[in-house]
């Protein structure tokens, strides 16, 4: 019944813990060798979701399929997936070799094997000069290292990753990023990696599945995530969004017109937006997308004449700049008192000069911008 | 010109008078311990002037067959009383940190009792229940010693129990969790993962448990028949009739024992917990 190439099937799984619903009715499917996130905020149920598919969980109803087999009375010694702990829980009586054949002692793998595997792996982790070291002489990077390494060995089917880069500093971790996908390119295994860290799930997994109270918001890709959030939440967990309350007054096929008492003005889309009209709606406007221009005292909107047609236009004040090297990020008042983000690349070295604070700006962005979120 | 560096508040061991203070501490701990070994090679009948320096007090205590007898007594005693209270200790330690079961705290609690009731108490204790249950007074050597290797374990075992109890707070349960993951069953990571963590909590109660049963004088007074003589038991007999050199050599060799145990115990201790 489950697709050939599907791995990992969770047919309306849900975890209770007395009154509180952990996880509430998933359901997701994951293709073979596909490099896959949850992500959400703490204590919206990733980590018990990633537990669940380990094994050290059961489900409260609901199924879940590891390469199409029912997982719900195999124990976690039992299942064909193997995990990377948080902590990287590399047991510390045993030097880096002991614990990566650890786990191949329960495989029925023939002693002699055992030798060329683990230094394969742990060559395949550039961890092959320190076999004989003891975890208490490693840094923390080395010692996720040894996790994934002893992880990988067993040649799971599904790689298991809880917040893998959360302990590691700024540098390693954006290291470790561009390694990890390699890893996972290299050897072909699936791997499911829970993270709070967008960024992270965004540069790393081939697909998110975002997730809040329990409650799975959306699975898409990362582009799509960011581009085409299917509700408030993932539009402002993902990346930054000025998010404005209105009213659709037009929908049709070719443009729609949302008016925001919160903008003090009316938000034009060139496309169709096809939801049903007059309900409340909500309007996110990322802040790379708007433009900032200086405005004239008593000046009048640069519509039609200074804007290509098709453009949203609103007047407002700078009231804070972050600097933040590659862009400057602009806090804006708007004339109601409303504030809205605005970033801005600084493609030349003098780019950051061009507003200061209490300028005088117009906002000025696409109709194709803005996207209209129904909850 | 000499300059004169500040000292930081917590730097107590640069004020002299915390230094002479350190001093007077272990002047106060260890001198009635050194007169005690000092002694015990001293050339006279009385333990009270230096004649010089002898070691026939030594001799005369191993050729002491009741001395000799009692102090192998003690150490099988202590042996014995080490293992099963370890043993014991560490199962208690881990059935009260992993699972969760009616009065678990009255029980935790109530385990400790052993260790605050007065001692003649419990020897009193001891009494009645052997005497109670009609147990073998009259079996062979070394069997007849079981009485006395059961009330030390009970008061033994506890303290095991405190300290790898104490130890198993520390413990990453991830690292049991990988153990599973990798495909070991529930005891196997019980083997590989959580005992290896509790190993300077086992090797520091063993360490009390022998100690505890090395020296304890009252409940074994209690529990000890005719042929079953301890050591301290042994050295009260002696004393009651006049403190001989002989006492002061046999004592020293208890006090050998005690330090060499010690040192080895926190030696392995040191090790294992340096790993983790």
């Amino acid at each position: 019944m489950s697709d050939r190439d599907t791995i990992i099937r969770v047919e309306e799984v849900s975890k209770r813990y007395g009154k509180v619903t952990a996880v509430d009715r998933v359901t997701l499917e994951i293709p073979r060798g596909e490099f896959f996130a949850l992500l959400g905020p703490s204590g919206c149920g990733k980590t018990t979701l990633l537990r669940m598919l380990a094994g050290f969980e059961m489900p409260s109803e609901g199924k879940i399929f590891i390469d199409g087999v029912d997982m719900s009375t195999i124990p976690p010694n039992k299942r064909p997936v193997n995990m990377v702990f948080q902590s990287y829980a590399v047991f510390p009586h045993m030097t880096v070799f002991e614990n990566v054949a650890y786990g191949l002692k329960f495989d029925n793998v023939a002693k002699a094997d055992q030798y060329g595997r683990v230094m394969a792996a742990l060559a395949d982790v550039k961890l092959d000069h320190l076999a004989e070291r003891k975890p208490d002489q490693m840094s923390g990077g080395q010692r996720q290292r040894v996790a994934l390494a002893r992880a990988l060995v067993k040649k799971p089917k599904v790689l298991l990753l809880d917040e893998p880069l959360s302990a590691l500093d700024a540098k390693l971790r954006e290291a470790m990023r561009f390694e990890l996908a390699e890893l996972q390119d290299k050897v072909g295994i699936t791997f499911v990696m829970v993270t709070h860290d967008q960024d992270e799930a965004l540069a790393m997994a081939g697909r998110c599945a975002v997730m809040d109270r329990g409650k799975l918001m959306q699975t898409a890709t990362p582009s799509n995530l960011y581009e085409f959030p299917a509700n408030k939440f993932v539009a402002d967990f993902i990346g930054s969004v000025n998010l404005f309350e209105g009213t659709l007054e037009v929908d049709e096929p070719d443009h729609a017109i949302v008016q925001s008492e919160e903008l003090g003005g009316r938000i034009f889309f060139d496309h169709g937006v096809s939801g049903a009209g007059g309900e409340k709606m909500w309007v996110g406007i990322r802040p790379e997308k708007i433009e900032l221009l200086k405005r004239e005292e008593g000046a009048t909107p640069p519509t039609p004449e200074d804007a290509p047609s098709g453009c949203n236009v609103t007047a407002g004040t700078v009231r804070q700049i972050s600097y933040l090297g590659s862009e400057s990020i602009y806090e804006i008042d708007l004339v109601n008192g409303r504030r809205m983000q605005v970033s801005r690349p600084n493609l030349s070295r003098w780019d950051q000069e061009d507003f200061t604070w209490d300028d005088e700006v117009w906002l000025r962005w696409h109709g194709d911008s803005p996207v209209l979120l129904q909850s | 010109m000499t300059k004169k560096v500040a000292r930081a508040p917590l730097d107590y061991l640069n004020m002299p008078a915390m230094k002479a203070w350190l001093a007077g501490v272990f002047v106060f701990l260890y001198t009635p311990l050194m007169i005690l070994v000092l002694f015990s090679f001293n050339d006279s009948k009385a333990n009270i002037v230096w004649k010089g320096f002898t070691l026939k007090w030594y001799v005369k205590a191993f050729e002491n067959t009741q001395l000799r007898e009692a102090l192998l007594n003690s150490l099988l005693i202590a042996g014995v009383c080490t293992i099963v209270s370890v043993i014991l200790g560490a199962l208690t330690a881990f059935a009260f940190w992993r699972f969760k079961f009616p009065f678990k705290g009255p029980l935790e609690s109530g385990m400790s009792l052993p260790i605050v009731v007065p001692e003649i108490c419990f020897g009193v204790a001891v009494l009645m229940f052997f005497a109670k249950v009609g147990f073998p007074n009259d079996l062979p050597y070394p069997f007849n010693l079981t009485q006395i290797i059961l009330a030390h374990v009970t008061f033994a075992f506890p303290f095991v129990a405190i300290v790898v109890r104490a130890r198993l707070e520390g413990f990453n349960p991830e690292l049991e969790a990988a153990a599973l993951d990798l495909g070991a069953s529930p005891f196997q990571a019980f083997r590989d993962v959580i005992i290896p963590h509790m190993k300077p909590g086992l090797i520091a109660g063993g360490l009390l448990a022998f100690t505890l049963s090395l020296d304890d004088f009252v409940i074994t007074f209690f529990a000890s028949g005719p042929g079953t003589i301890t050591f301290p038991v042994k050295v009260y007999s002696m004393v009651r009739f006049s403190v001989t050199p002989e006492v002061n050599a046999a004592s020293t060799i208890i006090i050998l024992i005690t330090v060499v145990a010690t040192v080895l115990a926190l030696r392995a201790q040191a090790a294992t917990t340096k790993e983790s």
